[in-house]
């Protein structure tokens, strides 16, 4: 019968080079943190940092410089400007200052009007987030993630077992970190979408490694395995057998995920790249740390159960 | 589960039935969120301390009417921090009179402290009648918002209490965003107060107010220069008429100027009040004070006596409609603040509709194109389960009135790409049942029921991320919470339930049946 295959009966050695992939995304995380380090902490939109967020469209393309010139005229302290989409249309985000978030957005549409040049634009968008609303948002976007991480790790040392749980979860981490060291590379701020989208992530990617875990679990009660196979062997084999499901899954979130960020307008981009990340490392982690995760805890569990054992008869 | 064909097929029937009944008429049922349909979402905060404050002064004023009237002289009340009041009497003769007046003027009060050498009593509000002169006070504001939205005239707008102290507003497709604002936002307290023309307000700027008088601005506008000038008056602090005795008030066009006012009516309180005060103060001027700002101060010629009254100013017509509304509706009882402000313009919402639909059309052809080519005649069954998917998913949403905001349509992509992963874990098991060595029918059987757990293990973790998004979300984040939930639990019928039909269909019926195109 012939079928369309993207594997044919794989056997690939992941958990052998599991040394590599740790140090891949080490490697990621690490120029990730750095670089958040270098610009001073991870950027927050005006969702949790509390501002106030402009979207203007002039009638012709404007260079930024003479929209900050007309900024810095009001004084309203560090303002940012970003092109939006094309150079007809901007953001710009301005901090909370001692006047009221009505008066600040008067003041720099005035000045944008005054400026020869420019001319008065068309304001698409205002988002005014005051600091204490910020804080709070601030505050449960920390319990969401710590909430939902619980939820999948309590269902998964349900479901299969504590060592399992535990195991996804460091995935989960791993992969919330690499999305936020991409963002943070590619200059992008944390927002209520990006935060929903590291949510989506964090449910998703754990997928792929219940696939895999269930695999496990089948071939043991079916006793396919052969006598004398260790552990690391069973994930491998395991995830070899799952590769297709685990690849394909993930490939058709990506097409979707992909389109939203070229297709989906300037205000969905961020969104959908953080997604889209998510499902790469998603899938890696899956194949990779996971399951790599739970063989070296295994191992180490066992040599410090024999050196127990040893020091007991040592005792005796 | 290859049997009872005929109830399956009339369950899927009725599904797509109540989908279409609930969609129908086409495009009108789906509720837009406001940043795909643009308007003002805003998040009120009722400053309850202040209604505590006013209500403390108020009781003041009260208990030193008693007093006085039982021939105890008071020097002063004040108010002190948020809940507390001093009663400063003259002396402390009639000490235990003076302590039963007040005891029994008060009863939302305790007594704190009482002085007699000093003649000061000291009270606190009792906190029970605190909260609920706060829980008041966002509920009146709350009213006192939906009378203003609804004079307005804007359709389907939202108000709703947030929190303890917070309220909620949405208005979809507002034009003049600013001008809504400063309608909702506007305390709109109308007080009527004589001003003191013996103090002259310069002197009175250097060397400070006499004891019961406040200074006031009026703003001008130089009609040339368009120059702003803030001009002082000295006034009472007294309040003789305020907007609670407000019956009425339209906008009236000015004969003489064509330029619009203000004409406000009384209650029959507020018109004996005003014809008193008139009266008792002819040649005096009155000062017509909005949210401590003077509007103008006019001299009473002659006792009014009809209980109406004129606020003029150089309003604009705009403006002085939007007084009028606010004098109608009343003022709020505790001023409030905006504390969270997203507006999306009608422009802006309109492109963000058209690159969603892009982007929903190209990711669904994508994945329909993708599973058509990898598993041929199987991957177009799971197309149409997809097909039948989004159909379910705008159907639940239009039967519960859900929002569709900008991250939901997002929230449909995304659905779009794990829905069809249902199937695929399914058509894997399938091929690999099949290399096992299966039957066709045995694999299609097997590849079916064991996937099934793992299709529920994969669904449980997004739903478990899915609701903790919506339990924390606000407005656009939890539309895409809310796509992204339905979508994946119609896929739990649309991929198992209806693609197992369509392969029972398609294959069963067969008496030979040797291969499947997968």
């Amino acid at each position: 019968m012939a079928m369309f295959e993207l594997f044919h009966d794989p056997n690939y050695d992941f958990i052998g080079r599991r040394k590599w992939a740790y140090i891949i995304s080490l490697l990621f995380i690490l120029t990730g943190l750095g670089s958040m380090v270098a610009k001073g902490g991870l950027r927050y939109g005006i969702d949790f940092s509390g501002g106030t967020l402009l979207q203007v469209r002039f009638d012709k393309p404007v260079p930024v410089d003479l929209i900050r010139r007309a900024l810095e005229t009001v004084k309203m302290g560090e303002s940012v400007i970003q092109e939006f989409g094309d150079t007809r249309e901007y953001l710009l985000r301005l901090p909370l200052g001692a006047v009221s978030p009505e008066e600040v957005n008067k003041q720099a549409l005035a000045a944008l009007a005054k400026e020869p040049g420019l001319g008065a634009p068309e304001v698409r968008r205002v988002e005014f987030v005051g600091p204490q609303v910020g804080r709070d948002l601030q505050i449960q976007a920390i319990y969401a993630v710590l909430w939902s991480m619980a939820g999948i790790l309590v269902y998964i040392a349900l479901r299969f077992d504590m060592l399992g749980g535990l195991a996804s979860v460091a995935a989960i981490v791993h992969d919330v970190l690499i999305c936020l060291s991409a963002m943070s590379l590619t200059n992008r701020e944390m927002s209520l979408p990006i935060l929903a989208a590291l949510l989506t992530i964090i449910g998703y990617s754990v997928n792929d490694t219940i696939v895999a875990y269930d695999r496990v679990r089948e071939n043991r009660t079916r006793g396919s395995r052969r006598k004398g196979e260790s552990f690391a062997t069973q994930i491998n084999t395991a995830i070899n057998q799952t590769l297709s499901r685990t690849v394909l899954t993930a490939l058709t979130v990506f097409f979707t995920t992909a389109v939203l960020y070229v297709f989906g307008g300037k205000v969905l981009e961020d969104m959908a790249f953080v997604l889209t990340v998510g499902v790469v490392t998603g899938t890696f982690s899956t194949v990779y740390i996971a399951g790599s995760l739970i063989v070296d805890w295994q191992g180490w569990w066992q040599r410090w159960q024999a050196k127990k054992k040893k020091k007991v008869v040592a005792k005796a | 589960m290859s049997r009872h064909l005929g109830v399956r097929i009339a369950i899927v029937a009725v599904v797509v039935a109540v989908s279409l009944w609930y969609l129908y008429p086409f495009g009108k049922t789906i509720n837009l969120g406001l940043d795909l349909q643009g308007g003002i979402h805003l998040v009120l905060g009722v400053d309850v301390d202040k209604a505590l404050e006013t209500h403390v002064e108020r009781a003041g004023d009260t208990v030193r009417a008693e007093l006085q009237k039982k021939g105890i002289a008071v020097s002063r009340t004040e108010r002190r921090g948020v809940g507390d009041l001093v009663v400063q009497l003259a002396s402390g003769q009639n000490w235990d009179v003076a302590l039963q007046t007040v005891g029994d003027v008060l009863p939302a009060f305790d007594r704190k402290e009482a002085d007699q050498g000093a003649g000061r009593i000291t009270l606190a509000l009792k906190p029970r009648e605190a909260n609920e002169i706060k829980t008041l006070a966002v509920r009146q504001g709350l009213e006192t918002i939906r009378n203003r939205i609804d004079q307005f005239g804007v359709s389907e707008a939202s108000i709703q209490q947030q929190g303890e102290n917070r309220i909620l507003v949405q208005l979809p497709g507002v034009q003049d965003p600013a001008r809504a604002k400063a309608l909702i936002g506007k305390t709109a307290l109308l007080e009527f107060k004589l001003v003191d023309d013996k103090v002259d307000p310069e002197t009175a700027l250097r060397t400070g107010v006499p004891e019961g008088d406040e200074i006031l601005y009026q703003r001008r506008v130089d009609k040339q220069t368009k120059e702003e000038r803030r001009v002082p008056f000295v006034v009472q602090k007294k309040a003789y008429v305020t907007g609670r005795d407000v019956s009425g008030a339209r906008v009236s066009i000015d004969q003489n100027t064509s330029e619009p006012y203000v004409s406000v009516d009384f209650n029959a309180n507020g018109a004996r009040a005003f014809g008193d005060l008139t009266e008792a103060n002819v040649g005096r001027r009155l000062a017509i004070v909005l949210d401590g700002n003077i509007h103008s101060a006019p001299q009473i010629r002659e006792r009014i006596p009809s209980g109406r009254a004129q606020i003029t100013g150089g309003f604009t017509t705009e403006e002085a409609t939007d007084l009028a509304i606010v004098l109608r509706a009343g003022a709020l009882p505790a001023p409030v603040q905006v504390l969270e402000e997203r507006t999306v313009g009608p422009s802006l919402g309109a492109d963000s509709i058209r690159q969603g639909i892009v982007a929903i059309l190209a990711s669904t052809a994508l994945v329909f194109l993708f599973m058509l080519v990898y598993y041929r005649l199987s991957g177009f069954i799971a197309d149409v389960a997809l097909g039948l998917n989004l159909l379910l998913l705008l159907a639940t949403m239009a039967g519960f009135h859900a929002t569709l905001t900008l991250p939901g349509i997002a929230g449909i992509a995304l659905t779009i790409g794990m829905a069809v992963d249902t199937n695929i874990l399914i058509f894997e098991r399938i091929r690999e049942e099949l290399r096992a060595g299966k039957t066709v029918r045995g694999a299609i059987d097997a590849g079916f029921s064991r996937a099934f757990k793992t299709v529920i293990d994969t669904h449980v973790t997004v739903l478990v991320s899915g609701l903790i998004l919506f339990q924390f979300g606000t407005g656009p984040v939890k539309g895409f919470a809310v796509t992204l939930m339905i979508g994946i639990a119609a896929s739990l019928f649309t991929a198992v339930f209806f693609t197992r039909l369509l392969f029972d269909l398609i294959y069963m019926g067969r008496h030979k049946l040797e291969s499947l195109s997968i």
